[in-house]
């Protein structure tokens, strides 16, 4: 494997110093996102579909629907299934085969901060109780790794969500038409589980890291919060984060939360 | 639904199209700014991205050719690709398709300077409307041009059909479906630019004359699609002027 | 005949006399491109300048690498080729106690080394030279290793313009791999991205004047 790509020690170094002085090398504060832009409808063969790109880094989330028997402890509600691929398209480092590690983490992390905010009203999504209920499939797979595929793909996932019809069902046939898609959306609540992740690098914080900060990168916290509560908490890698700088997290995470969600309403309207 | 048309009662396709017209085409180079070669094929509906990350290291190491590189194709459909969600993961359809590719556009290919080493591509099909190893080859011929492959020319796929009797070329999906009369034949074949087929498939039913011509339709479709590629492929310097 | 962008399998020229240099071939007194390239000719020789592809390894070449592993007598070291490359203890110039390599070189340093073989074996790195070694400090980053000759210029023209206009200290690996000292960060910022915007632009002519102009527009 060509180990040459990930950042140099030296070139780190010289990140750490240039982060304590409040800087990054493309221009960007510590608590700045890249250019964000989500484009619809990138597959027509999806309830809803879109692409999410931030910087270089390009992730694309399609839903799909289906019709199925509700689990026996929640006759009522509807389903949902995450998951994510991290296509070998992407990225040099990426192989072709199952999902290692990083993938499934992504799929499970975007899965419970969209599973646990309160985001998709699961009770709307049943069609005769006990008996059936919708199911929502969101499929999301990276296409160019430039750092933060984390928070890129909860985007594009959250997009995909708010912008998918539901398709025609025949209750009498039991068959869906995915040809013809209602314009009924998905019912979704206010609580929009935007995902922040804040990274550690030496004694600096910042947010959207690209591919060369990201490798420096010491502990990433992954937050989804909806107009400043947290539904959901990640912490990853290795390094012990002062409790201090986490309550720290917390509040630049929730921050940038809610300015993320504003640039998604817009980009989707 | 017929094919022809009620009033003229002359053959009309679904869409409308000539016999030899191809289907609303676009080709982009370096879409992907990780990959050492990149390229997105489309064609009416159906969308093919292609990366390509070599030559490289070919592991596992018992697969190591000391004499020769090797290319190596993986190509995968996005779960919501087509309307009825595909389970994301290899299946066996896929990894066919990914040895037709191998198979599609290897002649060309001249890895000899990369013993043990591996080339791969990879595609991504994002939207499905029939002829999608075809746009995967078109993107992944592209791909590995932009990635600085040594390769005696470029493959160009394009696919012909027959709607009961008639030819027609580029098909998609509602024509690969039609089931009428003779029923549909679907002939997707790959070629370099002097005319060498490396890669062809047929599923249906078809006259040996018919098929002489079907060969030839591809050939004359194909001068058009090797032209889309050939801009894409020089834009990508031109357009940073 | 002009410089032109070609493809693989285009015809470059028809010419009976011309005679078909690297990445290209003779067929029926025309040449053709085998790659992705600038295509020109000097002398009657017609050449294709890669746009991309790998780095190609060759005797005297100046290369960054990463320390991969520790072996008994040298260092396994990653320059980006297939194979790493092999530093031996004997080619570094100081004294090195074969029980403390790592004293010297360490797992995932960054040394800059000169290739003074290729065999069927593999490349042999030396450090015996000046300028050679491990690098302490510095901004590294990686372009194509196609792009070296325009980052350098002819004669070095192009990186010595880039030196005067950012105060660096700059080394530029044949592999691709390059290193840039200043005084601020800023200044290696600045020199990053010139090195990158004649990467974008190396198939232009005339490309000096095109990074003077860019230094003269885009001074802080």
């Amino acid at each position: 494997m060509n180990k040459i790509r990930t950042t140099p020690e030296p070139t780190a170094e010289r990140m750490k110093k240039y982060l304590l002085e409040g800087k990054r090398f493309d221009g960007r504060g510590l608590e700045e996102y890249r250019d964000l832009i989500i484009e619809k409808n990138v597959s027509v063969k999806a309830e809803g579909s879109v692409k999410v790109t931030l910087g270089k880094t390009q992730v694309v989330a399609g839903v799909k629907m289906s019709v199925v028997e509700p689990y026996g402890d929640s006759p009522t509600k509807g389903n949902l299934m995450v998951t994510a691929e991290l296509s070998p398209l992407s990225s040099r480092r990426f192989e072709a085969g199952p999902p290692r590690f990083n993938a499934i983490e992504l799929g499970r992390v975007t899965d419970r901060g969209l599973r646990e905010s309160g985001f998709i009203d699961f009770d709307k999504l049943c069609i005769k109780e006990g008996e059936k209920v919708w199911n929502i499939f969101v499929d999301i797979y990276s296409l160019n790794d430039d750092g933060n595929l984390m928070d890129a793909a909860t985007i594009a996932a959250i997009a995909a969500l708010k912008i998918a019809k539901i398709p025609e069902y025949d209750e009498k046939t039991d068959k869906i038409n995915y040809e013809k898609l209602t314009d009924k959306n998905i019912p979704l609540t206010d609580h929009v589980p935007i995902a922040v992740s804040v990274h550690k690098l030496g004694k600096s914080l910042i947010v959207d890291p690209t591919r060369e900060e990201e490798d420096v990168s010491e502990a990433r916290v992954t937050i989804g919060s909806s107009n400043g509560t947290i539904s959901s908490l990640q912490k990853s890698n290795s390094a012990g984060i002062p409790i201090e700088e986490m309550k720290k997290i917390f509040e630049i995470s929730t921050k940038i939360s809610k300015e993320i969600f504003e640039k998604l309403k817009k980009s989707i309207k | 639904m017929k094919i022809k048309n009620k009033m003229t009662k002359k053959f009309e396709r679904f869409d409308k199209r000539g016999l030899t017209e191809l289907r609303d085409t676009e080709a982009k180079v370096g879409v992907i700014p990780n990959a050492d070669g990149s390229a997105m094929f489309r064609s009416g509906k159906t969308i093919a991205i292609a990366a390509v990350y070599g030559p490289r290291k070919m592991h596992p190491q018992h697969q190591q050719n000391p004499k020769t590189g090797q290319l190596r194709v993986d190509y995968n459909m996005l779960s919501f690709s087509v309307s009825e969600r595909i389970r994301p993961g290899k299946n066996r359809r896929a990894k066919e398709i990914g040895e037709v590719t191998k198979w599609a556009l290897e002649p060309v290919l001249m890895l000899e300077k990369y013993p043990n080493q591996v080339v791969d591509v990879f595609i991504d099909i994002l939207q499905a409307d029939a002829g999608t190893r075809v746009a995967g080859i078109n993107a992944a011929s592209m791909a590995l041009a932009h990635a600085g492959i040594p390769m005696k020319g470029l493959i160009t796929s394009i696919s012909v059909g027959k709607l009961d009797k008639t030819l027609v070329v580029d098909l998609t999906k509602e024509e690969e479906d039609f089931h009428e009369g003779e029923g549909p034949t679907d002939i997707p074949i790959s070629m370099t630019q002097d005319g060498k087929i490396t890669h062809m498939q047929l599923d249906g039913k078809i006259s040996v004359k018919q098929l002489q011509d079907a060969v030839d339709m591809a050939t004359e479709a194909c001068k058009k699609v090797y032209q889309i590629q050939v801009d894409a492929l020089k834009k990508t310097v031109e357009e940073k002027e | 005949m002009e410089r032109r962008i070609v493809v693989p399998g285009e015809l470059i020229i028809e010419d009976e006399t011309c005679l078909p240099g690297e990445l290209t071939e003779k067929r029926d007194g025309k040449i053709y491109s085998l790659i992705f390239g600038l295509a020109e000719e000097q002398n009657n020789l017609i050449k294709v300048i890669p746009l991309s592809g790998a780095y190609s390894p060759r005797r005297g070449n100046v290369v960054l690498g990463k320390v991969e592993n520790l072996l008994s007598s040298g260092w396994l070291i990653d320059i980006g080729t297939p194979d790493s490359a092999f530093l031996s203890v004997a080619e570094v110039p100081r004294y090195v106690n074969k029980d403390a390599l790592d004293e010297v070189l360490d797992i995932g340093d960054i040394v800059i080394a000169k290739i003074w073989s290729i065999s069927k074996r593999g490349i042999d790195l030396s450090l015996k030279s000046r300028g050679l070694g491990k690098v302490e400090e510095g901004m590294i980053f990686e372009v194509n290793a196609n792009k070296v000759p325009r980052i350098i210029g002819k004669e070095g023209s192009m990186i010595k313009i880039i030196k005067d206009n950012t105060g660096c200290n700059i080394t530029v690996g044949q592999n691709g791999m390059i290193l840039i000292e200043g005084e601020k960060i800023e200044d290696e910022l600045y020199a990053k991205k010139a090195i990158l915007h004649v990467c974008d632009k190396s198939y232009m002519p005339g490309l000096t004047d095109e990074i003077t102009k860019w230094f003269n527009e885009n001074k802080k």
